[in-house]
């Protein structure tokens, strides 16, 4: 008999589920929607997909304002590609909430009264044509470092989505960063606004892995239950490890004065981050975070009328359907 | 004065009519009434964006000088462009947007299936890759005004109000001047004229099943294919060439 059904069949009680669940999630089992789990994972998972799908979503306004301004024809189709995918993203990721039992719906009042959250990088605002490369190149590299680790999630919905989402992100990072090579072999003014870009989002983009592993209060649980692989701090290194490198070859600098190498960890050692302003941008204080919410709550008004539509008429074809 | 200019001018009439909806359609990207339909108006804007892309690298061949599609696009004021006045009206309710592209779609469809047959073999290949979006554009847009048409008030209302604003900007996608004329005669340009009376026959049908009623009589709004624009025009060109205008001469 499959492991994840035998509580059903001896009668369990729930201390003993939950043993039988953290032996399926040592063994790097997936855990699947019809599965025994503990409802504090349940919840954990409700709330770390769903705000993940709606950071997805508010996303693509930073870089939607962008698309009827990108400077040539190619520029603009790759930008409308790339931000019709982080809708479609979101729709996995809406898709694999859903598989515990809460709806879209539900999902979309949680972040309209305040309940979910988003990723707070999203709540800066995009000035310049660069910010369009900045944004494709370091923040989808830091979400891909996050979501690789989270390919091997254990909840099998998640981990599914994240391996889609990944394969379609490096094509994002890599329009990104082209968009800054490309502006940093232009002119002055064109390297003056990468160099810029980069100075207003490299911290907001570290701050995207999460507190210090010593700060962070669902760490530890959610390493047990392999909801999270890799701790905050880990992942954050990783992706400066690797974009320090990749700013070197295009001549960009990385604003942070202590960043250098450290030969004995074999990591570059950085400067530390400000988690005031963290704090500040997570609770709303973020130069655009009214307005992305304000953003999404007025579309979704406007457009009530023809979801409403929509009910109605496959409804009535439904019916047509059972009469005929 | 051959006909390569003409060529080339029609060409870049045609790229003008795709970039102009293409802009106006990705405007909905992150503002659909659902996130599905995000997706969906994003990938019409995709294809009539490489749609004008294909169309204006034709021209850009053309041209012959140090040319690129990039430079119709964007280095062009609003008398320049030649697009029909349909496709540069704003985005308006979910409504309006639909029974444009609704409108547009059914044109679409007849114009590239008669480009395909065009003398010249670079614009029937354009046409070959073109009506296969158009035939999924037109599945898509129909169906929408069926549910539209077919389910409550308010939208029975919003169909109506859009088809009463858009119509007198249809007949001129069916007006064509003497240079347009001559490319007719020539086999390289479509003879819009024989596509009025199944266009209007296929968009009667499709009305009168959802009980939405086309104005009678309605004096037609022309002029785009003189460069005789809308104010709407002007705000759009500069949004799009921002940049170049900004930076003009530079690499992107």
């Amino acid at each position: 008999m499959d492991r994840r059904d035998i509580g059903r069949f001896v009668g369990m009680d729930q201390a003993e589920e939950e043993k039988v669940f953290q032996e399926r999630v040592d063994a790097e089992e997936k855990i699947e929607p019809k599965d025994w789990m503990p409802d504090k994972y349940r919840k954990t998972l409700i709330r770390q997909i769903s705000q993940h799908a709606h950071s997805e979503v508010i996303g693509m306004q930073p870089e939607g304002n962008w698309l009827t301004r990108a400077p040539t024809l190619h520029r603009k189709a790759v930008l409308l590609a790339k931000v019709q995918d982080e809708g479609g993203h979101g729709l996995y990721l809406y898709s694999a909430a859903e598989t515990m039992g809460v709806s879209r719906e539900e999902m979309i009042d949680d972040l309209h009264e305040e309940r979910a959250k988003y990723a707070s990088i999203f709540n800066y605002p995009t000035l310049t044509w660069s910010d369009i490369g900045a944004i494709g190149w370091l923040v989808d590299s830091a979400a891909i470092v996050n979501q690789i680790s989270l390919q091997r999630t254990s909840y099998g919905p998640y981990a599914r989505a994240m391996v889609r989402i990944c394969k379609e992100e490096s094509f994002h990072q890599r329009q990104g960063y082209n968009i800054m090579m490309t502006l940093m072999r232009g002119s002055d003014e064109q390297k003056a606004m990468a160099q810029d870009s980069v100075n207003r989002f490299w911290w907001p983009v570290l701050m995207m892995f999460g507190p210090h592993d010593s700060d962070s209060v669902h760490s530890a649980q959610n390493m047990k239950w392999k909801i999270k692989r890799q701790s905050n701090d880990d992942l954050r290194q990783k992706f400066i490890d690797q974009t320090v490198e990749q700013a070197n070859a295009i001549g960009i600098l990385l604003p942070d004065p202590d960043l250098k190498w450290n030969e004995e960890r074999g990591h570059y050692d950085f400067g530390e981050i400000d988690w005031e302003e963290f704090r500040r941008s997570m609770s709303g204080g973020g130069p655009c975070s009214r307005l992305r919410l304000a953003h999404h709550r007025q579309v979704h008004e406007e457009g009530e009328w023809v979801r409403e539509a929509m009910r109605v008429y496959e409804n009535k074809k439904r019916s047509n359907q059972e009469a005929a | 004065m051959g006909t390569e200019i003409s060529v080339k001018e029609y060409v870049v009439r045609l790229g003008d009519d795709a970039l102009i909806l293409g802009h106006r359609l990705s405007e909905w990207c992150r503002n659909a009434p659902f996130l599905e339909e995000d997706l969906a108006l994003s990938n019409v804007a995709l294809d009539f964006i490489g749609r004008a892309s294909m169309f204006y690298t034709y021209a850009a061949e053309l041209s012959g000088q140090d040319v690129t599609e990039d430079t119709f696009a964007y280095q062009r004021d609003c008398r320049d462009f030649k697009n029909h006045l349909i496709h540069e009206l704003p985005r308006g309710d979910f409504a309006f947007t639909m029974v444009r592209q609704y409108f547009v779609d059914v044109y679409s469809l007849a114009f590239m299936t008669s480009l395909l047959e065009s003398s010249d073999s670079r614009l029937a290949a354009i046409a070959g890759k073109a009506i296969k979006e158009s035939e999924y554009h037109h599945r898509r847009s129909e169906e929408w005004m069926m549910r539209l048409g077919e389910s409550t008030q308010e939208s029975h209302r919003r169909l109506q109000s859009a088809v009463d604003e858009l119509w007198r900007f249809t007949g001129e996608l069916f007006d064509q001047d003497s240079p347009e004329r001559e490319l007719v005669a020539n086999g390289v340009a479509v003879d819009t004229r024989a596509l009025e009376a199944d266009w209007n026959q296929a968009i009667t049908a499709t009305m009168s099943k959802i009980s939405i009623e086309i104005p009678k009589d309605e004096l037609q709004v022309t002029g785009g294919r003189e460069g005789k624009h809308t104010e709407f025009l002007g705000f759009l060109l500069s949004e799009l060439q921002f940049l170049q205008r900004t930076y003009p001469g530079l690499e992107w």
